[in-house]
């Protein structure tokens, strides 16, 4: 069923003039009862051809749409992984030193049974939840709520769960007055001295220090078109060429696809979407994240932490050299 | 290429090209204005008489740093352009280039040597080299700055320039991030102190990583530090930025920098922190039975 709420995007346009068009014809049906034409077997035939434009769009999408595809704004959010994967979810919020910062979300929870922490960047999903969560853009609060909420999951040997959403983050004045570029150092420093099992997915956007400061985990997952990269296509655009419309050839030259990125050994497992795209089943592609998160966790389970921290170390120091040789 | 060269061999040329530097022998300083002679400007440690530290690169940095001789270490070779990376230029092209304008292989020098009698790693940060930028060479080169530390149970001290991540590498110099802050923690582990010294510009995933990992961070007068460049923030803002804004002299008070030091008190000032960490007795004592380095 079409949805007219749905949001296309321009690439996307195509299947939008194809589901228009199938609406006008459902439209037709219902207003005409029995005695109008039947419009069925076409409408039936429309929507194949939706349904298969669709899968052969999604199956060869470009950086720079995979790019529009990680930032759409109905993909599943952090506070949809939440609902469906974590029972007993109870937020924490602060850094105890000076604020809470809401691009972060943390907290305890149960996932599959197992106590977690959990943390994770959450963009907002309308003006005003935008607006409250930063954009998905964190202070430096938000990642020393983060090393409170990691130094409890080691207190309590709670294995700990990150969803990584952000364009990066926060540049403002109050943030580098606060220690931006120290918080992210010691966020991703926390990361790595854990002594219990940590897992990441990047669901949507894996923006930079901003990310990683989530992310230098066990292993690390990403959805089948969400990115990972340095710095925003449109950031290396505009320092690479004096041009943000650039955006497109930057994403394509700085392979920021989860399939690039597991090629160069960066990530551990791509996570498949449904067709269409994650926002086009959100369930379904929560389950999947829950499915994949649940089975790299299983295998970090019963080592100890200096195993964890060593698999964690190595895991890291192999990027880069396996491609020295090969 | 000009007349000259059109028309004489290629050895003649040469002798002319060595000559026609001019415009090296006069230094601008950026705060006064003033004209300094290349000579003076060495001859103060590339600071300027109004207090301007320029931008130094490696060879200085390690003569203004160490007692006497030290002896460099080799970075380690790393895969070469693995996104076959292009924009105007190939990046194999770019780093050609900045390779002949350098002489070094990548923005990362690595030296063992005394500072203040104290047997020390130092690990040096080029600008010159591609903006300074961390990527797969520059992490490994920092990684094996913290083994050979580990391994001479030597302190660290790094000097930081750099404008950030290298682009042309996309997210495997991001990884870098994580990366050598595995180095500092081998360096932890081990009870060896990490100094780091910032100095102009040090800014993002740089800053982001083990710039601001240090045990003490010791900035280098006017020093850009920061996450977010400056024009980045005032295109997020829309604001013109405060003066002195992400400057040395704002970290200490704002409390991410312990010290800001002027290059000639250097030495001095990491001899002394370096020596008290590590219970050792005096410095004017140790400098005067130090041995050369056996370079």
């Amino acid at each position: 069923m079409s949805d007219p709420t749905r949001t296309y995007l321009d690439f996307e346009r195509p299947i939008a003039e194809l589901d228009a068009k199938i609406e006008e014809l459902e439209g037709v049906m219902a207003r005409n009862g029995e005695d109008g034409p039947d419009l069925g077997d076409e409408i039936a035939k429309l929507r194949q051809k939706s349904s298969d434009q669709l899968q052969a769009l999604y199956a060869k999408l470009d950086p720079w749409r995979k790019t529009l595809v990680a930032r759409h704004p109905e993909r599943p959010h952090l506070k949809d992984y939440y609902k469906h994967l974590i029972e007993d979810f109870e937020e924490l919020c602060g850094d105890r030193r000076f604020s809470n910062d809401d691009a972060i979300i943390g907290g305890l929870g149960r996932f599959r049974g197992r106590s977690v922490v959990v943390l994770g960047h959450e963009k907002g999903h309308d003006v005003q939840t935008r607006i409250k969560h930063n954009f998905g853009m964190a202070r430096p609060e938000g990642y020393r709520k983060a090393i409170r909420l990691m130094d409890m999951a080691e207190q309590y040997d709670l294995p700990v769960l990150t969803f990584v959403d952000t364009s990066g983050a926060y540049p403002g004045i109050g943030a580098e007055e606060r220690g931006q570029s120290e918080a992210i150092a010691r966020s991703t420093e926390r990361c790595l001295t854990l002594g219990t099992p940590m897992i990441s997915v990047v669901t949507g956007e894996g923006g930079s220090g901003g990310a990683i400061a989530l992310a230098a985990a066990n292993a690390v997952l990403m959805l089948e078109h969400s990115i990972y990269s340095v710095i925003s296509p449109e950031g290396c655009a505009s320092i690479l060429w004096r041009d943000s419309a650039r955006a497109k050839d930057a994403a394509t030259a700085m392979k920021v696809s989860a399939q690039d990125l597991l090629q160069l050994k960066i990530i551990d497992a791509i996570i498949p979407e449904p067709v269409g795209g994650a926002h086009r089943n959100p369930q379904e592609a929560i389950r999947r994240v829950g499915d994949q998160m649940e089975q790299s966790l299983s295998q970090f389970e019963g080592l100890s932490p200096v195993q964890i921290r060593q698999r964690r170390r190595e895991r890291f120091l192999s990027i880069g050299r396996s491609l020295l040789n090969g | 290429m000009n007349w000259l060269s059109r028309l004489t061999t290629p050895g003649v040329a040469r002798m002319f090209d060595k000559r026609d530097t001019p415009e090296n022998l006069w230094i601008k300083c950026p705060i006064s204005g003033e004209m300094v002679f290349h000579k003076d400007l060495e001859a103060g440690q590339h600071v300027t008489p109004a207090g301007h530290h320029m931008r130094i690169g490696p060879d200085a940095r390690f003569k203004y740093t160490f007692d006497k001789e030290w002896s460099e270490i080799a970075i380690p070779e790393v895969a070469k352009d693995p996104l076959k990376f292009k924009d105007d230029k190939p990046y194999p092209h770019r780093l050609a280039a900045a390779r002949k304008k350098t002489g070094r292989e990548d923005a990362m020098a690595i030296a063992v040597g005394q500072i203040q009698g104290v047997e020390t790693t130092v690990l040096v940060q080029d600008f010159a080299f591609m903006g300074g930028s961390l990527g797969m060479a520059a992490g490994e080169a920092f990684i094996k700055a913290c083994d050979e530390a580990v391994e001479r149970r030597t302190p660290l001290v790094v000097f930081t320039a750099a404008g950030g991540a290298r682009m042309q590498e996309g997210a495997l110099s991001l990884m870098q991030m994580p990366r050598t802050t595995l180095g500092i923690q081998s360096l932890r582990d081990h009870k060896l102190p990490y100094i780091v010294v910032l100095t102009d510009p040090t800014t993002g995933g740089v800053t982001a990583s083990y710039a601001m990992l240090g045990d003490v961070h010791i900035a280098e007068p006017g020093a850009l530090i920061g996450f977010a460049g400056p024009r980045v923030i005032e295109q997020t803002i829309r604001e013109k930025l405060p003066e002195g804004f992400q400057r040395s002299e704002y970290l200490l008070d704002k409390g991410m920098v312990d010290k800001v030091v002027h290059r000639k008190d250097l030495p001095k000032t990491l001899g002394n922190i370096l020596r008290v960490m590590l219970k050792r007795p005096k410095a004017n004592i140790a400098v005067k039975t130090a041995e050369p380095s056996e370079a």
